[in-house]
């Protein structure tokens, strides 16, 4: 893949989105540069509102954008038509979300097995794989019971599971501490830190919780649409950053 | 996913279980009322089911069903049968009568007394002796539901427990004398009367005297002859009508259909197990769809297409209209099955559950589009926003 080649899993530059029409009309991005070097997790901060999620949303093709430039694996995702864009997320996403959202009919192993059988895997090679992974976040012996009996962490871990069972390049996080309490939200990150690193993958996610900032290789501060400043886990500026605050969305429209 | 499909339906047990019991109910109301209207309404012309000789079915003219009876005179036949084109054609009495059991109980019973030397138009099936015992003088023939109900002796003559009506009692009609020769397995008719066979002529002896005792008159056409010729040959020329007999069949359904408020009546029941259809299992389904919303955002997001979803919602629609349609099916086939015919009309033809299958699809679809309406506009990136 050409991301590969430039080390970058993620480019995006002056990523415009707004929603509506008129005077109803709303600006989520104004004009967003973020950056992900390939094998690195990056996290979005910033107040309610700022864009973090409609950016996410861009990065990981549920939303088209507007304008701008993105590369996510050396794919625009927002330039595939609907089915192709869909079939992109599938091979190449995983999800993990605030409120799990794991389906309570399904058993545990059964849910993790999702992505799989909508990948078209056979139902038993799915099960057999998806305890494998099940095993590997410490969920082994749990694979029957229904998700509901689980506490929130290990409901975060069986969707981190269900996450990861495809080997999606790209993980995107929204809040997946901000359900948990400290001790559960520290293993959770942990579990991601160690499952989903690798130097044809990275990890994005969207979160207030600073207690998890210490994971994250580099921090995108995010303020009215666009990403105000880049720094460390520590705080530092980064060097190198991409250029940021590129030309406002109004100049496009 | 067809498979998480129907786990998601069957996991959800309390909305399985109401959507089902609400389709199982709706089907059952729907054809069971149906049944029981078309076993109603079969009754209204069983005599005429009973009577397959008669290819004509004469009667006065305002005559305006089978039992609407308009009695002619008792000369019509001959005039009928001076007409050409026809085989045979013989006089038939159908009226009330008192009958007097041997332990003094009277009952009030339908008497058909039909022509004495031909016998047509006699019982379909004889249960004890033959119909040539009504030639036998008294004689009559007494329908076995009736020995069992309305013609059971609490008093037997002979003294003992209670006993049917049988085989060589004696009976009084009118006051006169009669004698039990056969019991026969008549098809029940809309009046409730126990229903007693004789000949044409005895019968006119036993009611009240009048001028005119013929009820009506039975016929048959030549062979090569057309029938419905022949009936507006009869019409013009006796200013009686007649009537081939699929004709007199409807004209008798049709009687208690338009007149009568008894469609009305299980109309209401058939359109309210439809609502009942619709506001439980309709409701429940379209709610439970809703319930999984998130779900199928979650996937949508994972990966699944539109179409994919979709499936999955008509496959969990089509699961329960199945079941449901099955268990009020099963119900109403067991209720048939079960109730004995003498006390309930129950008729289910072949076109009833075509119609409860009908409607029990319709509430499906249109609960499952409702839902899937909401999974088709169900953004993905949704899911991010809680």
């Amino acid at each position: 893949m050409s991301a590969v080649a430039t080390d970058l899993a993620i480019r995006a530059r002056a990523v415009a989105k707004a929603f509506g029409k008129g005077d109803s009309r709303v600006v989520a991005l104004h004009s967003a540069d973020f950056d992900v070097p390939c094998g690195e997790m990056a996290m979005l901060v910033g107040p309610s509102g700022c864009g973090k999620t409609t950016l996410i949303s861009i990065i990981a093709g549920l939303l088209a954008r507007d304008h701008g430039e993105l590369s996510v694996l050396g794919t625009d995702p927002s330039a595939l038509s609907g089915d192709k864009r869909t079939s992109w997320r599938l091979k190449t996403v995983g999800f993990v979300f605030q409120q799990f959202n794991l389906i309570p009919q399904l058993s545990v192993v059964e849910n993790v097995a999702v992505p799989l059988v909508l990948g078209g895997t056979r139902m038993s090679e799915a099960i057999e794989r998806s305890s494998e992974m099940m095993a590997r976040v410490g969920l082994k012996g749990r694979e029957r019971g229904s998700p509901i009996k689980l506490s929130g962490g290990q409901q975060q871990r069986v969707a981190i599971a269900r996450a990861l069972v495809n080997s999606p390049k790209i993980l995107v996080c929204d809040e997946p501490t901000s359900a948990l309490d400290g001790a559960t939200g520290q293993s959770v990150m942990e579990l991601i830190a160690e499952t989903c690193r690798g130097p044809d993958r990275a990890v994005v996610i969207v979160t207030h919780d600073e207690r998890i900032f210490r994971f994250a290789d580099r921090i995108a501060h995010m303020d009215d649409g666009r990403v105000d400043r880049l720094t460390d886990r520590d705080g530092n500026p980064l060097d190198g950053a991409a250029p940021q605050g590129g030309a406002p969305m109004e100049q496009h429209a | 996913m067809r498979i998480f499909a129907l786990k998601m339906l069957f996991g959800d047990s309390a909305k399985f279980y109401g959507i089902l019991l609400g389709l199982g109910f709706a089907t059952l109301l729907i054809s069971q009322q149906s049944s029981i209207f078309v076993g109603l309404m079969s009754r209204t012309f069983g005599f005429i089911t009973d009577t397959p000789q008669a290819e004509i079915w004469i009667a006065d003219p305002d005559q305006r069903y089978l039992d609407d009876n308009k009695a002619l005179r008792t000369t019509a036949v001959q005039r009928i049968r001076g007409i050409e084109g026809l085989e045979w054609a013989v006089p038939l009495y159908k009226g009330l009568i008192m009958v007097q059991l041997p332990d003094g109980q009277r009952q009030m019973s339908q008497v058909i007394g039909i022509d004495d030397s031909s016998l047509i138009a006699g019982p379909s099936r004889m249960l004890e002796g033959t119909l040539d015992d009504l030639r036998r003088s008294d004689a009559i023939i007494v329908d076995e539901r009736a020995c069992r109900r309305e013609f059971m002796l609490k008093r037997p003559p002979e003294g003992g427990p209670p006993r049917k009506l049988r085989v060589g009692d004696v009976v009084e009609l009118n006051e006169l004398r009669a004698e039990v020769v056969g019991i026969c397995k008549a098809t029940q008719t809309f009046q409730s009367q126990p229903v007693i066979y004789t000949t044409y002529n005895r019968a006119i002896q036993f009611a009240p005297p009048n001028r005119r005792m013929t009820s009506m008159i039975l016929a048959k056409a030549a062979p090569g002859e057309d029938v419905d010729a022949l009936c507006a040959r009869i019409s013009e020329r006796t200013g009686l009508s007649a009537f081939p007999t699929d004709a007199y069949r409807e004209k008798t359904l049709q009687y208690w259909i338009r007149e009568t408020g008894i469609p009305i009546n299980f109309g209401t029941s058939i359109i309210l197990g439809f609502v009942v259809g619709v506001a439980v299992a309709g409701q429940m389904f379209y709610n439970f769809t809703l319930d999984n919303l998130k779900y199928f955002g979650a996937m949508k997001a994972m990966g699944a297409t539109t179409p994919r979803l979709l499936g999955m919602v008509s496959m969990q629609a089509a699961t329960v209209a199945v079941l449901g349609f099955g268990l009020g099916i099963g119900i109403t086939s067991a209720f048939g099955l079960t109730v004995p015919g003498d006390r309930l009309a129950f008729r289910m033809t072949w076109h009833i559950p075509l119609v409860a299958a009908g409607a029990v699809t319709l509430i499906c679809v249109a609960s499952a589009a409702l839902g899937m309406y909401r999974v088709f506009r169900l953004d993905p990136a949704d899911v991010f926003k809680g």
